[in-house]
């Protein structure tokens, strides 16, 4: 049955007005769990508030786990659902990249828009960086091609890496994310106390 | 505020355990619609496309990598990424607006001027971009999205944005705490 769009169900018409629609309640989410504020999400880093690893995981587990029972039940068949593909140094080098500018500048890109959204002007200034670094990248991108485009490795899942049933790295990842958020609150406590 | 009440910080947020789960229907709900997941930078990238294709269209035609979204017939600006931005700026407005968290302001920690706080975040955001067009997506389309149907290279682009974000974190300290 699903993914609907794909598969005819909904109208590929519908298609934009759904992403307004989903965008909307994206950014009405993110901005209420306090994404916007990059102290907030900074104090990931320094250990004195964990909602960005509170509210990514929750996420990112209550996704996998509806997917995969959603395709248990016949709803929705996950081999139909676009995997992220994996080059291998690509995800590396750039996650490191952008590891280093979150550090530096307080947000990711989707946190920014949240931001600029409610008026901050330190988040117009991060975007405006952004979009210099998509140029800098483009134009670059004859130096940068053999990592973009290198150590492909297709749009491969955990399951064809390692050769384990998928329900097995849902259960060791829920496990991992409950063992973070104890000790997330563990090291909270220990902090000192930051207010923004 | 008296001074023997307790500091609390100003804003008051939902539990993040109940953003991360309406968070994690959203995402599920995009799967199972669109068949694909959410990001963010994509609309920041096509802006760029457009940008640069609007003031020399030769020199995006040349570019590897612009000309990839360039279609003659459609402008870069008619992709799915970037109607659910514009959905992402509306519904955060929104909420700002609801709990009236709209204003302009720089925020940055009281140890740090103004000025420093933007230089910092300017260069976080050249860091982000460039970062982000490497990995094919940022923490929403390559990280989350990917996670939520167990990409490898999801979970990689996870791993090394946090790591990398927590091995930095030291020489960043004095701006956040």
């Amino acid at each position: 049955m699903g993914p609907l769009i794909p598969n005819g169900i909904i109208p590929i018409e519908w298609d934009s007005i759904i992403a307004i629609l989903i965008g909307i309640v994206f950014g009405f989410v993110l901005e209420a769990s306090g994404f916007s504020s990059s102290r907030k999400l900074a104090g990931v880093f320094y250990g004195y508030d964990f909602a960005v690893l509170k509210v990514f995981f929750t996420a990112a587990l209550v996704a996998v786990i509806g997917i995969y029972y959603m395709d248990y039940l016949g709803y929705l068949d996950v081999t139909q659902l676009y995997v992220h593909p994996t080059y291998l140094w690509g995800a590396i080098i750039g996650g490191i990249i952008m590891g280093a500018g979150f550090v530096a500048g307080g947000f990711c890109p989707g946190t920014s828009l949240c931001a600029v959204a409610i008026g901050k002007i330190d988040a117009f200034v991060y975007v405006g960086g952004i979009l210099i670094g998509v140029f800098i990248f483009s134009e670059l991108f004859p130096l940068l091609e053999p990592i973009y485009n290198g150590y492909y490795y297709g749009n491969i899942t955990l399951q064809d890496s390692f050769g384990v049933n998928p329900y097995w790295f849902v259960f060791i990842f829920s496990i991992i994310a409950i063992v973070a958020f104890v000790i997330s609150d563990m090291v909270r406590k220990k902090q000192k106390k930051v207010f923004y | 505020m008296t001074k023997d009440k307790k500091q609390k910080n100003r804003h008051v947020y939902w539990n993040p355990y109940f953003g991360g789960f309406l968070f994690g229907i959203l995402i599920l709900f995009t799967f199972f619609l669109t068949g694909r997941g959410l990001g963010a930078s994509g609309a920041m990238k096509s802006s760029v496309v457009s940008m640069v294709e609007s003031i020399s269209p030769e020199h995006a035609e040349n570019n590897a990598y612009y000309s990839k979204f360039i279609d003659k017939d459609e402008s870069p600006m008619n992709t799915w990424l970037v109607f659910e931005t514009l959905g992402l700026l509306i519904g955060a407005f929104i909420s700002g607006g609801l709990s009236g968290r709209i204003s302009w302001r720089v925020q940055h920690s009281p140890k740090i001027t103004s000025k420093r706080r933007l230089i910092f975040a300017l260069g976080g955001g050249v860091l982000f971009g460039l970062g982000a067009q490497i990995a094919r997506g940022c923490t929403s389309g390559a990280a989350l999205s990917g996670m939520a149907v167990l990409s490898t290279g999801g979970f990689i682009t996870m791993l090394a944005i946090f790591g990398s974000a927590y091995a930095f974190a030291y020489f960043f300290r004095k701006n956040w705490i």
